[in-house]
């Protein structure tokens, strides 16, 4: 099957698509863009988040047949050129990235909370990343990531 | 000459919380890990793995698979070139199983396709005819006469024996429990991954997620029959190991397909695959007793522990050896006998995992403690100091600790720190249970729990523990740049940037490229043990140092004056009052220098086998914890509602990346408390899912303060002292103390389950 869909902001169509593959699939194995891992592929760990039509979702829930003439925001579409977005600038000061494997998605949810909540209180940070699974950190410099982009996004 | 001052010192030197080199890339999703290779004309490997824990092979049909479009090879251990064995200590682990399989996931066939999921179909039509063996699955039996063998010669890994003292001792108070703790899971959350290319010359390069480049190295030689030079790794980028890839996963397997097929072969395991792919953590079974005046003080302690390996040897010698020389904790103890056994079952293989055999006996030798406090009627904190190691005292096998062992004023930091306010009630997030609505604060009963640990770092009992570090320093542009070269694992803990701190220290530059861990340099050993900081920090320092002295003979020619009183400062040397001497461009010109250094800590020696007395460990490293619960007693769910500690790392080199580790740490000896087990019946993984094996969300998490020590080693590089591992240790026993506290029963098995905690 043919599957054309829009990935960060591009037009994006992938031939011989298996009826069977997940938009995880079709990102990192034929579109080129491995951002969103592969940690679970059943929507356990939330390190696939991309956005589909503005929403956050598990890619390796969604069929990437469902994507079509949809679009799509993977982690890769979230830096303005080389220059990072806040919330993954805090990502990297903070010292919320260890293996990093859970980054791609944990930057997609916050990126998403503070879209919808500007100043998110710590039991909402909690509850918005509760789909995301680390396992190096312990959670507390990533709550550190959340607080300091809010605040960066505060003074912009 | 004129001279002129420099000016301040280079940032990100060691002691600063330098960023990580990798976090611009990671947060980006442009980090290469090891499953998003990608390789023109590549095919994709996957396994197939026995549905049985023992069977006989009777016979295997690859017609039906190899007839599938798209299929491009299909292999069994027929087609095993070298030795169809592997192993870290023993190589009795076949690479794709010949006659018998020995637990459920041993790896049978290789399939090679051009999508994963032909490949995946194809291997389910590879017919195995097996026939179904009685399985040993209770490790309380494997040394039974009438057990099943494993493997011939017995079901025996190692037992080592532990005694000191007085042989028959008494004292006026002994208490005793037995204590069990579940199999956990690594729970890296990268998939085992690899990709394979076929090289021209007949070898082959492989691309891997791995903690130790060299010992994998070996290992895939032996299995292919090639000598090294034909067989290159290169670290892919790691997605968390934790122990869990000390053994190897798709190597050799994505080598063989590679070889076969002539094209380059990614593997990367599935989740389910992952759970059977990797070994777990050692159940253990336990006995303890202490033997106490009426004060507390330990008289004597014994100690039985009995550890599952599951269907094969990996590191099982070696966590029985900790969990046998560590196992009675950071304790001063008169009289000792400790045996410790590790045995094969046909479970599934358990081998290394942060902690490494003292996280388990932590668990019993930290619930004892508290017995012994109620029975002499001292608080937690009082027991642990009275008896706690300090500096020159000597540990259960006689060996002198001889630098910090702060038992005693850890538990004064933890206990001192604040206690989280009451239970407050209004908001459910707050409670056991949280929105879930199971509970307004009628039944939830608050405990506080304590333990201590100690844990040795490196390679112990005699292992020739070292690692190789290549440094040059050259003019590039007009700017000095050091360049560092090991085959030491990034898994994620930062080691790469704690290499461009040392550089920056000792060679006074800013620019440091780290290149590619691969085995064209010299082993750095295994990223394990805590012992990279230490140990290839070590050979990057000195390999700094050698470039330095080089550097500057240099110089000293050049100006035609003593090497005394030089040094590196920027791009510049600098004499003894900082003054500018000469310029590194002008100095080296297109000449880069270079060194390579095999470095080494001081040895370590084997144990006497009937008394298990000897200096076995290089340094060890002390932590402690207090844990703060809310228990639903009626229901049995907890809430965490904090979990502080203090440790002392020697020396911070990256005070913010020591406080991750410590945070990170701390997690995964919560989440064995609490909630993460990978079940076994009848050596069958019942859970091998992120479903339904459960994993501390941000939500089980609660606020950690840490405080950290810097009681400097004066044997180690820096002063450093490993951090990665003790955190994994008390923090577990504090939370499973804190529960007891909270709901009043003794809790003799982890992780606790809500049906431990209601007696139901």
């Amino acid at each position: 099957m043919r599957v054309t869909t829009t990935v960060n902001g591009t037009e994006r169509t992938a031939d011989d698509v298996w009826p069977g593959e997940s938009l995880l699939y079709l990102l990192r194995e034929r579109l080129g863009l491995p951002g969103a891992k592969n940690a679970c592929e059943q929507g356990e760990c939330g390190s696939c988040t991309v956005y589909l039509d503005g929403e956050p979702v598990c890619a390796c829930l969604v069929a990437a047949g469902q994507a079509i003439g949809r679009e799509v925001t993977t982690v890769e579409g979230l830096a303005d050129g080389q220059s990072l977005h806040p919330v993954q600038e805090a990502f990297v000061e903070a010292g919320a990235v260890q293996c990093g494997f859970c980054t791609p998605g944990l930057v997609v949810a916050a990126h998403d909370l503070l879209a919808r909540v500007p100043e998110p209180s710590d039991p909402e940070i909690r509850e918005a990343l509760a789909g995301n699974l680390c396992r190096c950190t312990g959670y507390e410099k990533i709550l550190d990531a959340v607080r300091l982009a809010a605040r960066r996004q505060a003074t912009r | 000459m004129t001279t002129t001052q420099t000016g301040a010192r280079t940032a990100g030197r060691i002691g600063d919380n330098a960023q990580r080199p990798d976090g611009t890339l990671k947060v980006t999703g442009e980090f290469a890990y090891a499953s998003d290779l990608w390789h023109d004309d590549m095919v994709w490997g996957v396994t197939l793995r026995s549905p049985h824990p023992h069977a006989r092979i009777r016979r295997i049909d690859v017609a039906e698979a190899l007839a599938v479009p798209g299929v491009s090879a299909v292999l069994t251990a027929d087609d095993v070139p070298g030795e169809n064995a592997y192993g870290l200590e023993h190589a009795d682990q076949p690479v794709l199983a010949a006659d018998v399989v020995r637990y459920e996931g041993e790896p049978v066939a290789l399939v090679a396709a051009d999508h994963p999921e032909t490949a995946r179909r194809a291997a389910a039509r590879i017919r195995v005819d097996y026939e179904v063996l009685p399985a040993l699955t209770d490790p309380r039996r494997a040394l039974d006469d009438d057990a099943p063998e494993v493997h011939p010669g017995g079901n025996l890994v190692r037992h080592l024996r532990v005694r000191r003292g007085d042989p028959a001792p008494t004292a006026p108070v002994v208490v005793s429990l037995d204590f069990e703790v579940g199999m956990q899971d690594q729970a890296f959350l990268g998939p085992e991954s690899g990709l394979a290319v076929p090289a021209e010359d007949g070898g082959v390069d492989l691309y891997v997620a791995t903690q130790w480049l060299h010992v994998d190295q070996r290992q895939v030689c032996l299995a292919l029959g090639m000598p090294p030079g034909k067989v290159r790794l290169t670290l892919a980028g790691v997605g968390g190991a934790f122990g869990g890839r000390e053994d190897l996963s798709v190597h050799v397997h994505a080598c063989l397909l590679a070889l076969r097929t002539g094209r380059p072969v990614k593997m990367s395991y599935g989740r389910e695959e992952s759970f059977h792919g990797h070994v777990h953590r050692h159940p253990a079974t336990m006995t303890y007793e202490f033997g106490a005046e009426r004060d507390g003080t330990l008289v004597y302690a014994r100690a039985d522990v009995l550890l599952d390996g599951g269907a094969y040897a990996s590191s099982t010698a070696a966590v029985v050896g900790n969990a046998g020389l560590l196992g009675l904790g950071p304790y001063r103890i008169p009289s000792v006998a400790v045996d410790a056994y590790g045995v094969f079952t046909h479970n599934p293989p358990c081998g290394a995992m942060r902690g490494f055999g003292c996280v388990q006996a932590a668990f019993a030798h930290e619930a004892l403690m508290d017995e012994l406090a109620a029975a002499v009627g001292v608080s937690p904190v009082e027991i642990r100091q009275r008896n706690g190691m300090r500096e020159g005292d000597r540990t259960t096998t006689g060996q002198v600790i001889d630098s910090a062992a702060p038992v005693a004023e850890l538990l004064e930091r933890v206990a001192a720190m604040p206690l989280p306010p009451p239970l407050e009630t209004s908001d459910l997030r707050n409670l056991p249970g949280a929105v879930g609505n199971t509970t307004h604060g009628e039944g939830v009963r608050r405990g506080v729990g304590y333990a201590v640990t100690y844990k040795n770092v490196g390679f112990s009992e005699g292992f020739d523990d070292y690692s190789t570090a290549r440094v040059r320093l050259q003019v590039v542009a007009g700017e000095a740049v050091a360049t560092v070269h090991t085959a030491a694992a990034e898994v994620g803990q930062g080691l790469v940037t704690v290499q461009q701190q040392i550089a920056r220290t000792e060679l006074g530059v800013e620019r440091v490229v780290v290149v590619p861990a691969d085995t064209t340099v010299g082993s750095a050993g295994s990223t394990s043990a805590s012992r990279q900081t230490y140990v290839t920090g070590g050979a990057v320092k000195a390999a700094c140092e050698a470039v330095r002295t080089a550097v500057l003979q240099r110089a000293a020619v050049a100006l035609g004056g003593p090497v005394a009183g030089l040094a590196l400062d920027g791009d510049k040397v600098v004499g003894a009052g900082g003054e500018v001497l000469a310029g590194l461009a002008d100095l080296l010109g297109d000449d880069a220098v270079e060194e390579t250094v095999e470095w080494r800590h001081r040895p370590t020696h084997a144990v006497d086998p009937e008394t298990g007395q000897g200096d076995a460990h290089v340094q060890f490293a002390f932590s402690a914890h207090r844990a703060v619960v809310d228990v639903d007693v009626e229901l049995g769910l907890v809430k965490v509602v904090a979990l502080d500690t203090a440790q002392d790392v020697g020396r911070a080199l990256n005070p913010d990346a020591v406080v991750g580790q410590i945070q990170g740490g701390s997690a995964q000896g919560m989440g064995l408390a609490l909630m993460e087990e990978v079940v076994v019946a009848d050596g069958h993984v019942r859970n091998p899912s992120f479903t339904d094996y459960l994993l501390p969300t941000i939500l089980d998490m609660p606020p950690m303060r840490v405080e950290v020590l810097e009681y400097a080693d004066p044997h180690a590089p820096y002063g450093v002292r490993g951090v990665g591992e003790p955190p994994t240790i008390s923090s577990g026993p504090a939370v499973a103390a804190a529960v007891r506290v909270a709901c009043g029963r003794p809790l003799r098995r982890v992780p606790i389950r809500p049906e431990h905690v209601t007696g139901t």
